[in-house]
């Protein structure tokens, strides 16, 4: 197997937030009936997670179940086991009306770290991103000036940011240009 | 702006995160139907100052199709309701009467 490349080979800014690109992240796209139990019983046995709720986002280090939409969940897993995820899943799920593909490679995911963390991600996409509106565990897909993304809260000063590998370096400097020092806002914080 | 809450994922969508996808309940006319009929399907809509109902696409959210309903004067949204379905829900109609008694579009009322 070859080496897996970041999009931007792990670039990193230290601005308002600490933004570094993560990964290599091992994601499996999952689309199929969400109240299923076969479906349910694979995801969460595969993850050892619960299953997420509408907007949900479970996430234990490298693993993770995020709702996508009524119908799609993201599975993640670490980046070596994916293929061997993705074939599970699809077992599990035979005879089923569902699809399963290893979609790894296909978005760039980013870690913002610092305080004034609900400040920059505001100043991008058109959330509220109060406490009580977008609370950790919470995951919300929306764009992030012209792009499509999506963003959960681990907690109140890290967030995990992802889109499509092919605007990675448009995102990674949209986010270095949203913590600029000289920006600051302050109006989360506190 | 514009803004609905999404039926399926539940948020709060403001106009940008969604694309327009014109007049709602419209019946296809394909092979087979009158000229007139095809005609109608393809080209004639409605454009009222007032009441309407449309279809939006959540493209930067959840991706789903829905349906909505809102004043094309003021922006008032009346409500937003899933796809998978031919006419507009009591609740919704409910809700243009109260706020705007003796509508009309189409042939609903």
């Amino acid at each position: 197997m070859s080496d897996p490349v970041l999009p931007l080979g792990g670039a990193q800014y230290e601005g308002l937030v600490d933004v570094r690109e993560a990964g290599p992240q091992g994601m499996i796209a999952l689309r199929g009936d969400l109240a299923d139990e076969r479906l349910q019983e694979a995801v969460t046995q595969l993850t050892g997670l619960p299953m997420p709720g509408v907007r949900g986002a479970q996430v234990m280090g490298e693993s993770g179940v995020l709702w996508m939409s009524p119908d799609e969940l993201l599975v993640l897993v670490p980046y070596r086991q994916a293929p061997r995820a993705r074939a599970q899943l699809a077992e599990a799920l035979q005879g089923q009306h569902a699809l399963v593909e290893n979609v790894s490679d296909m978005r760039a995911m980013f870690r913002l770290r610092g305080t004034q963390l609900r400040d920059v991600l505001a100043k991008l996409a058109p959330v509220d991103f109060a406490r009580d509106a977008m609370p950790a565990g919470e995951l919300r897909r929306t764009r992030f000036a012209q792009v499509a993304a999506g963003v959960w809260l681990v907690d109140d000063t890290t967030a995990q940011v992802f889109c499509f590998r092919s605007v990675a370096d448009y995102m990674f400097k949209l986010l270095c240009a949203a913590a600029d020092p000289d920006a600051f806002v302050g109006f989360h914080a506190g | 702006m514009l803004t609905f809450q999404c039926p399926y994922c539940g948020v709060q969508a403001d106009e940008t995160e969604l694309h327009a996808g014109g007049e709602a309940h419209l019946t296809r006319h394909g092979p087979g139907s009158s000229d007139k009929d095809f005609e109608a399907y393809l080209f004639m809509r409605q454009n009222p100052k007032g009441v309407h109902f449309e279809r939006w696409r959540h493209v930067n959210g959840c991706g789903k199709w829905f349906h909505a309903a809102r004043c094309t004067m003021t922006l008032e949204v009346f409500g937003a309701y899933p796809a998978q379905t031919t006419e507009p829900p009591k609740r919704i109609l409910d809700v243009i009467t109260s706020k705007r008694p003796g509508w009309t579009w189409r042939e609903l009322s």
